[in-house]
């Protein structure tokens, strides 16, 4: 097991390294540099910066330098201070601007990720084990317009519905809009695990050791819970792995729609702007994030899972 | 936003029950496959759905009674008129025509309210002249399927209007060209990375094949909004429209090409140690041939499938990222360009029907699905 997740996290740091890589890319894509921009910006302020400080700028940030050097100034600020730079829309540190947003974010990813155990579990199980009957009809049908329907389109409607109907204020954020929200982002990825529950399921059910389980009188409940929803179980692991770039995605645009205080509508609004030292550190913190997600569900699935461990020797 | 979909319930019955054994004996497996997928009602509906809307897409400027720039300062956020077939005002008789309105100002905040006029009547003609435009690009001609007889009379809004009187109806049409094609295009893309870099990949084997899989993964673990919208915001503001629309679907297919990469070198994978394979290469058939000609066109129709699977993904990342602004940008009008009309609560409340390009969306995106399903249970004509 320990040999496992030594591996695991080896694997990581090429993957982590490529992905700070192409957060840098993003950052010195959009033409023009950090300096000419933030001139831009005094200037139409009627202020200018004078040669000192733009002297220390070019020696924090590297700015005349090749890609690589500028590459590592803003890598090894990030890994030995946890200096993110400036935004200079918000003439504020990245770190702080993050550090005020971030709890929200995990609260909205994280609640909405058991809302959707809670509610893929049994109905994937249900439609499994009563395949063909009308509640299977129903969750298959849900989780086909779920997937089908965008997450921003359905909480439009929701707001809708609770504006004209209940009459919320959709002017800040509240504890409704954050139900809403969380409810809207559990909907995509309830209809994904539905699906795939009951795919596995069905699959199992199938195999002869249930059969087998059956000839020898096994009660059927214990039989379902004993053995094969225990195999068909495995990719609601995996799910951590895509669901939280899956939900980080759609948190983006519901949290924009919904007027959320979270990272999403600071990435949207910095890339808008340009502001790229937030967009880029918004987007390696997303990208190992969800590297750290997906090593996290491997190693529960190893954990639970012999099968899994023994593939990796 | 990219996972597969995993297969729905199990696999269908023997696919050709109906038809003669004989004829099964010497069917191409072309026809094996259309006899097993017309077994899939749903996916049977869904293809109808989706070549529907491709032709809607082909005729757009025949189909919408207006174009779509073609707006009325006058009639803001009207209310959709209900099309009548019959007129029952005095009488019975056969009679296109819809309802004019009456506009109303609020006193207070001086908005201005329309209610559909039950008593005005605005003549609607089939085959009516309005404004002309050019079918496939070759015909000018100004004749469209439906429209107000008189095309210099009050307007026509069978979905309504938005902010600066533009029929919703017509945009929503002239929206499924761009929609419905950036799936097409940025497939394509995909489907020439993944196909060279997955055949290259189980192919060759080896480190080739570790370097590869890795890229693969890599990609497969990105957060993938956000790095789209990296991308996007990256698209210079002053690129015309086309290089734009090309520029998205680059970046759209930027992820898509991962699965496709996949799939591709599982089938060569375990097709390299066929039989078939092995006669080839003893024939002394170049490497290139043995993949183009011999092994690509046995898993051609799994290609199919998955590229259709892969489609309604990018008309939803399409739809958000122009929701957002950050895609398409107006006057081109596609799906998610006419939702942003419909991002304050405010302005739903007033006019709902600026949601409509969402059930647009919607269909759109399930139809694609469902024949994307049935076509990947329909595969494999020989399994079972």
């Amino acid at each position: 097991m320990a040999a496992f997740i030594a591996r695991r996290f080896l694997y990581m740091v090429p993957t982590v390294f490529l992905i700070s890589l192409v957060a840098f890319v993003i950052i010195q894509l959009p033409p023009g540099d950090y300096l000419t921009t933030l001139m831009a910006q005094y200037a139409s302020q009627g202020e200018s910066l004078d040669q000192a400080q733009l002297d220390a700028m070019n020696e924090r940030y590297g700015l005349d330098q090749p890609f690589f050097v500028q590459y590592w100034k803003w890598i090894s600020g990030i890994m030995f201070h946890l200096d993110f730079g400036q935004s200079f829309e918000w003439s504020q540190s990245v770190s702080g601007l993050l550090a005020d947003r971030l709890p929200l974010t995990m609260a909205l990813a994280g609640l909405t990720l058991l809302l959707t155990w809670f509610v893929a579990v049994p109905l994937g199980v249900f439609s499994a084990v009563k395949q063909y009957s009308i509640g299977d009809y129903v969750a298959t049908t849900i989780g086909f317009l779920g997937l089908a329907t965008p997450n921003f389109l359905l909480a439009l409607v929701m707001l809708w519905v609770a504006f004209s109907t209940f009459g919320l204020s959709v002017g800040e954020a509240n504890p409704v809009t954050f139900a809403i929200a969380i409810l809207v982002l559990g909907t995509a990825g309830t209809a994904g695990l539905i699906r795939i529950l009951r795919a596995n399921l069905l699959d199992e059910l199938r195999k002869p050791y249930v059969v087998a389980a059956r000839a020898q009188g096994l009660p059927e409940g214990r039989l379902l819970v004993k053995y094969p929803l225990r195999v068909a179980m495995n990719p609601f692991f995996s799910t951590i792995g895509w669901l939280l770039p899956s939900l980080v995605g759609g948190e983006v645009i519901v949290a924009t729609v919904m007027n959320l205080n979270t990272v999403g509508p600071l990435l949207l609004g910095a890339l808008r702007s340009q502001d790229m030292y937030l967009a880029g550190s918004i987007i390696l913190i997303l990208g190992v994030l969800t590297v750290l997600g997906t090593l996290i569900s491997d190693i529960a699935l190893a954990w639970l899972d012999p099968r899994v461990r023994l593939r990796y020797r | 936003m990219t996972q597969q979909l995993p297969p729905a319930g199990p696999a269908a019955e023997p696919a050709v029950q109906d038809v003669a054994p004989a004829a099964v004996s010497v069917a191409s497996q072309w026809r094996l496959m259309w006899w097993r997928f017309r077994k899939h009602k749903l996916a049977l509906a869904g293809l109808v759905v989706t070549a529907t809307l491709y032709l809607v897409a082909v005729f757009a400027g025949f189909l919408a009674p207006y174009d779509s720039s073609h707006l009325d300062p006058e009639y803001t956020y009207a209310p959709p008129q209900r099309l009548h077939v019959v007129d029952t005002s005095d009488g019975w008789d056969w009679g296109l025509y819809v309802n004019g309105y009456t506009a109303e100002q609020d006193p207070e905040t001086l908005e201005i309210r329309f209610e559909v006029d039950e008593d005005t009547k605005v003549p609607v003609e089939l085959f009516a002249r309005g404004p002309s435009y050019t079918l496939f690009g070759l015909i000018e001609t100004n004749i469209h399927v439906i429209g107000p007889a008189d095309p210099d009379g009050p307007p026509m809004y069978l979905l309504g209007a938005d902010r600066l009187g533009r029929d919703q109806l017509s945009r929503i049409i002239h929206g499924t060209r761009v929609s419905m094609s950036v799936g097409l295009v940025g497939v394509a893309v995909a489907f020439v990375l993944g196909v060279t870099l997955g055949g290259v990949s189980g192919y060759l084997g080896g480190k080739v094949d570790t370097v590869i899989q890795r890229m693969v993964e890599f990609f497969m673990s990105l957060p993938t909004l956000p790095l789209w919208l990296g991308l996007a915001a990256a698209v210079p503001t002053d690129w015309g429209p086309l290089a734009r629309y090309f520029m998205i679907t680059v970046v759209l297919s930027f992820v898509a090409w991962t699965s496709l990469a996949r799939e591709v070198r599982g089938r060569f994978l375990s097709l390299r140690e066929e039989d078939f394979v092995m006669a080839a290469k003893l024939d002394g058939v170049g490497r290139r041939a043995i993949i183009f000609s011999h092994m690509l066109p046995s898993f051609t129709s799994h290609l199919i499938a998955t590229l259709t699977l892969s489609i309604p993904a990018m008309i939803l990342a399409e739809t958000a990222l122009s929701f957002l602004g950050l895609g398409l940008q107006p006057p081109v009008v596609s799906w998610g360009v006419l939702l942003q009309e419909a991002q304050q609560i405010r302005v739903i409340s007033t006019a709902p029907w600026l949601l409509l390009p969402g059930l647009a969306v919607v269909v759109a995106v399930l139809s694609l699905n469902f024949m994307g399903d049935g076509l990947r249970d329909a595969a494999d004509p020989y399994r079972r």
